[in-house]
């Protein structure tokens, strides 16, 4: 029987395999950043363990920063002395950095596919959740806990217990003012945020080969969300065509698509579940509760816990209703809006910047609101500015940041107050996860810019 | 690590589901350098709320975490294991865990356990009954016991030989240098480095 994606990177990466005991599996690239590496370098340097590739390492600093004044010391002290702490361990230890102002800081999985050090093939491992997003380029890539960054810096391995396979089918295409965001929304509604725990999920179908690698990344970035450590899609021409010319693309271009056109799903290898969605039917999708799985199409009405038969969903609705300030059978595009973030690894990358714009050009957004754009790399503020998309947003009269995971979550100085409602690109609407008390509604940047235009919840065609 | 064989404490039962990794520490308490000194972010936003479960005189000094289904979803932050072992708890009970959660929590001495919903439903109820119920966790039988029930858990074995022997993974991996060494000579030059930096 053949294999599919997932496995064949996985057989390729076993450096030992008992009976037994989970298998070593070999780390091509470990990515890392200010909060989950420090107590790892701290393990190194009691037990006077070296870092055995400083050369498939990179570090930069994203969950931290300011995305103002960033040439002045970071205010606060905490956060200063943790990245403080980075820049002095990868001095110790020979690790490549990318600090503030440097043109390839940014958050850490903008920087990857930017430089071109993500590609197919490959396991990526990374201290957060969001490694899921290098799984676009057909690559292994997920999240790991301190511990195992340690692991990985001392060995350049990790023992793993193999996962179950899922494949997320999704044929069809597209409507207008819909996106890839709307795509993962719509399937974390469908299966859950626990649908995908064990599996890696391989995301297939006419509608995911017609997406760019942006959107690509947008939907893999979200795997997690639904309780996949990782989620990929097969390597084709629209990913070797991103990845040649960049920094890190490999110097035998041809001989690596050789090897990249490799890597498919076998046709009669089984996948352990299949799960279908139709592209034609999604619709621009919101969420409404505190968990990503809490989504529905943007047409819709706040539901009605009492409609809910599952005893826990139900209960969990009922909490997020009040978390939420939100009565059931509202109507979803009835509900104001403070404040408008676009940006963060989901959905901070230039493609992201400029559908955005071009929704706000030229018009002003709603004097209700506030709307931050915070690029996910100082080099797509760069390539942004370039185009003039800075001037369009402010313009609109939004604020144009520097990058970082800003108010993607309640770590830096961008965050929300108590009560205030956010529509935001970024991937948790979890309680407090913008700011303590804040109210977070995931939407695609298409929907950001058409709520922020109009003060409530909004899709493009409401313009 | 300290070995784990078998742990009887009481339970403190929190009847959520969806508990994520922002609401174990939320991000703002993430910013120390050390692995000790977060049991003040466990669950910060909700102890504000004097009638949260650990704010109850009765559920004071449970060491037995019994939650709802999807536990520590989210953020990979290990600082949620470490906030749950630096207030004082041993195991967490829950009818299901995300998979990163589960996986930090193994590494570091925290045993997650996965019972079926209605074991745990069956298992709140005694608590909220009797917050004083003994709890018997022992990996040893994989079992989970409490007046008078014994429940069986699964838990691969060797995880649970790891943490019965309290061994350190990294230690076990550097064993296999060898088999690393020759797994680097044979891999494929197309590989990209971190170093030297293009731009």
């Amino acid at each position: 029987m053949g294999k599919t994606l997932a496995e064949k990177i996985w057989a390729e990466h076993i450096v030992r395999q008992v009976e037994g005991e989970p298998d070593l599996l070999y780390i091509d690239l470990h990515l890392i950043h200010e909060v989950t590496s420090p107590q790892a370098f701290d393990g190194l340097r009691l037990t006077n363990r070296k870092v055995r590739r400083a050369d498939l390492t990179i570090a930069t600093e994203d969950h931290n920063v300011p995305t103002l004044n960033i040439d002045k010391p970071i205010a606060d002290p905490v956060s200063k002395l943790q990245v403080d702490t980075l820049r002095a361990n990868c001095k110790e230890f020979g690790i490549r950095i990318h600090s503030l102002g440097d043109k390839d800081q940014g958050v850490v999985h903008v920087v990857g596919p930017q430089i071109g050090i993500t590609q197919p093939g490959m396991t990526i491992v990374c201290g957060d959740s969001h490694t899921s997003t290098h799984g676009a380029f057909g690559a292994l890539a997920f999240g790991i806990g301190t511990s195992e960054v340690e692991h990985v810096l001392a060995t350049q391995t990790l023992p793993l217990q193999r996962p179950k396979t899922m494949a997320i089918n999704i044929e069809g295409s597209l409507k207008p003012g819909v996106s890839s965001k709307d795509i993962i929304l719509a399937v974390i509604a469908k299966i859950g945020t626990g649908g995908g725990q064990g599996y890696v999920i391989e995301y297939r179908g006419s509608a995911i080969r017609a997406l760019s690698m942006e959107s690509r990344m947008t939907v893999c970035n979200m795997s997690i969300e639904a309780g996949a450590r990782a989620g990929l899609i097969a390597p084709d021409q629209t990913t070797f065509d991103y990845i040649k010319g960049k920094p890190h693309a490999p110097e035998d271009f041809d001989a690596a698509v050789a090897y990249w056109s490799t890597l498919f799903t076998d046709k009669d290898a089984k996948f352990d579940v299949e799960v279908s969605l139709d592209a034609n039917e999604l619709e621009p999708f919101v969420t409404w509760g505190t968990n990503p799985g809490q989504g529905l199409p943007l047409s819709g009405k706040v539901p009605n816990p009492a409609d809910i038969t599952d005893t826990e969903a139900r209960t969990a609705a009922e909490r997020a209703l009040v978390y939420m300030g939100l009565e059931a059978g509202t109507v979803l595009k009835s509900i104001s809006i403070d404040t408008v973030f676009l940006g963060s690894c989901t959905n901070g990358r230039i493609e992201d910047l400029r559908a955005a714009a071009e929704i706000l050009k030229g018009k002003k957004i709603a004097s209700s609101l506030r709307m931050l754009v915070v690029p996910g790399s100082a080099r797509v503020r760069l390539e942004a500015e370039a185009e003039g998309l800075d001037k369009t947003f402010i313009d609109a009269g939004a604020e144009w940041r520097n990058a970082g995971c800003s108010m993607c979550l309640g770590m830096n100085p961008d965050q929300l107050a108590v009560g205030e409602r956010s529509a935001s690109t970024s991937n948790r609407n979890f309680e407090g996860r913008q700011g303590k008390g804040g109210r977070t509604h995931l939407v695609s940047p298409l929907v950001a810019a058409a709520t922020a235009l109009r003060g409530t919840l909004s899709s493009p065609a409401d313009l | 690590m300290e070995k784990f064989i078998q742990h009887i404490g009481t339970g403190v039962p929190l009847r959520r589901s969806n508990v994520d990794t922002d609401q174990i520490i939320p991000a703002v308490y993430l910013k120390r350098v050390t692995r000790s000194g977060f049991e003040d972010g466990l669950f910060a936003a909700w102890r504000n709320d004097p009638e949260f479960v650990l704010n109850q005189g009765a559920f004071k000094n449970g060491t037995v975490l019994v939650a709802g289904a999807d536990f520590g979803i989210g953020s990979s932050r290990e600082h949620a294991v470490w906030a749950l072992q630096n207030y004082g708890f041993k195991v967490v009970i829950s009818s299901r865990f995300a998979d990163i959660f589960r996986g930090n929590s193994l590494k570091g001495g925290l045993l997650t356990v996965i019972l079926d919903i209605a074991e745990v439903e069956a298992l709140w109820a005694a608590i909220e009954s009797d917050p004083s119920t003994p709890i018997t966790v022992d990996l040893e039988t994989r079992s989970v016991s409490y007046l008078g029930k014994s429940l069986p858990f699964a838990i691969d074995d060797y995880t649970r030989w790891r943490l019965m022997e309290g061994l350190d993974d990294i230690g076990l991996t550097m064993k296999q240098t060898e088999a690393i060494d020759s797994f680097e000579k044979a891999r494929t030059s197309l590989k990209p480095k971190t170093l030297p930096i293009k731009s």
